[in-house]
């Protein structure tokens, strides 16, 4: 809760530190770079034909329908996991918190590797499954929403629960205290308070979600038309048709910026 | 990202004065894990860092710059590619030969007889993805047969493919003779007829942006060699 306090308090230099920039710029150039480099060998002209192709296209069409439904059950599972990370005591709860962060860390094809030992056809919980209903998850559609769900939850998580962690207790109290039901306080003080969190994280974890490529490569497997996410098509591509490659990938940047920015600047100023 | 690899991947022993990178179709992952070994063993000075892959992955890190000294790949025309673009110092020579054979699970869980099964819709089945040898060879194989696989991934190499059907996710894979015999026990073959068959051709080169094609030219000289060739065969590869 910043607001105000620039007017407020007088500003001691005009121009920043030169070190300062000069750092700022190379931390810029990190992210610059590549980017350089993707559009140095963008073939322009072409770019039209290479990213509406079928196989491009369905891709295209599955990495936004995964990703959003990622997004979804990260908001239905990963809000009350906030909530409760943030708000109830329990026991080994620091080991719960470690758990939910692991997939930021832990690289990809490993978490495809361990989703594979547990869910694939074989798998301690996805032998059973199949048994008994023939659902199948590595080399389906579902596989894909697994594998993405398990890379991009903990960023709702995350976000959201430092959210409640920051908020105010007093204000719940307060309407708590002014007759308010717990489900009331909830609906009314606490979620407009955190909503910036919630859309913020779930930003995130739609990101994540649609630039996903290790576990899903690992977990779900790769067939144009059925589990190749754009990530996928662009790797294949790379070994085949390289403008096509380079044509994709600056599809998924173009369309990641998109969002990104639209909301950052909508939704992330009181981040 | 392989580059990064590349970079950290090599060990640092002192009385090691020479390093060569040597970029290997992913199906010569064992053999070459020997041929390593020997080799170092009779150049003590050189130590040898192995970049294992696809051959198709290998070729564009080449093309792209990648700093390695000797490329081994499993089909003719990605060695093309590299020689056509001038990365090669002198030629590259066929060093082994290598047959098709379908993999299957240990025990063969789903009876798996023959390509034909191919086209089953019930089973799932992988290949290699048709820019990799294995993949182009795989359908080159199934259409000599007539067969129209169902396939239900298509993985970037053949030991990834490899690892699924040991791991029994996938019913049935067409991978080559040494890489099932290479995972003796939990993966099973089962023959392709001669007729379908199509032979993969291994080639290797020294690639100049390496730096060190002094030693890349010995590591090649002793995959030719008498002592490479046996070690090739151990491993179940064929003369070429």
């Amino acid at each position: 809760m910043t607001t105000g306090s620039s007017s407020r308090r007088r500003r001691p230099h005009r121009r920043p530190p030169l070190l300062l920039v000069v750092l700022a710029g190379l931390g810029l150039a990190v992210f610059a770079i590549p980017l350089f480099g993707l559009l140095v060998r963008t073939p322009w002209v072409e770019v039209p034909g290479l990213i509406t192709t079928d196989v491009v296209l369905e891709a295209l069409g599955l990495s936004i329908a995964v990703s959003l439904t990622a997004s979804a059950i990260a908001l239905l599972v990963g809000l009350p996991l906030a909530w409760l990370l943030a708000r109830v005591e329990f026991p080994l709860r620091w080991l719960v918190r470690g758990i939910v962060t692991l997939p930021l860390v832990l690289p990809p094809v490993v978490g495809g590797a361990a989703l594979l030992f547990a869910l694939g056809r074989r798998g301690v919980l996805g032998e059973p499954l199949y048994e008994a209903t023939g659902i199948l998850l590595p080399f389906s559609v579902w596989g894909v929403v697994a594998a993405t769900t398990f890379v991009s939850l903990p960023f709702l998580v995350i976000t959201v629960e430092g959210a409640l962690r920051n908020l105010d207790e007093r204000y719940e109290l307060a309407a708590a205290s002014l007759g308010a039901r717990r489900w009331a306080v909830m609906r009314r003080v606490t979620f407009p308070m955190i909503a910036p969190s919630i859309v913020a994280g779930s930003v995130l974890t739609w990101a994540r979600a649609f630039g996903e490529f290790g576990a899903t490569i690992t977990f779900a497997g790769n067939l144009a038309g059925e589990t190749q996410t754009l990530p996928l098509a662009v790797f294949v591509a790379l070994e085949s048709d390289r403008d096509a490659a380079v044509a994709i990938s600056l599809l998924m940047v173009v369309v990641s910026l998109i969002v990104l920015v639209a909301l950052r600047d909508r939704w992330w100023r009181s981040l | 990202m392989t580059l990064i690899l590349l970079l950290s991947g090599s060990c640092a022993d002192a009385s090691k004065t020479e390093e060569i990178v040597i970029s290997a179709a992913a199906s010569l992952t064992d053999v070459f894990a020997e041929i390593e070994a020997s080799f170092e063993m009779a150049n003590p000075e050189v130590d040898v860092t192995l970049n294992l892959a696809g051959s198709s992955a290998l070729r564009e890190q080449i093309l792209e710059g990648a700093p390695v000294d000797v490329f081994a790949s499993a089909d003719r025309s990605n060695m093309d590619e590299v020689e056509e673009a001038g990365r090669l110092v002198g030629e590259a020579r066929l060093f082994a030969s290598n047959l098709l054979q379908i993999a299957v699970p240990s025990g063969n869980p789903a009876m798996i007889e023959g390509l034909a099964d191919f086209a089953r819709d019930d089973l799932l089945i992988g290949l290699c993805a048709v820019e990799v040898p294995c993949g182009a060879l795989a359908r080159m194989a199934l259409a000599r047969a007539g067969i129209t696989p169902i396939v239900d991934t298509n993985e970037p190499d053949v030991r990834a493919l490899l690892t699924r059907i040991e791991l029994g996710e996938l019913d049935a894979g067409i991978t080559y003779v040494t890489d099932v015999a290479s995972r003796h026990g939990a993966v099973d073959g089962v023959a392709i007829p001669d007729d379908d068959n199509v032979p993969a051709e291994y080639m290797i080169g020294v690639v100049e942006q390496g730096g060190n094609t002094d030693a890349a030219d010995r590591f090649v000289g002793f995959v030719l060699s008498e002592q490479g060739r046996s070690i090739l065969a151990r491993y179940g590869f064929t003369p070429p």
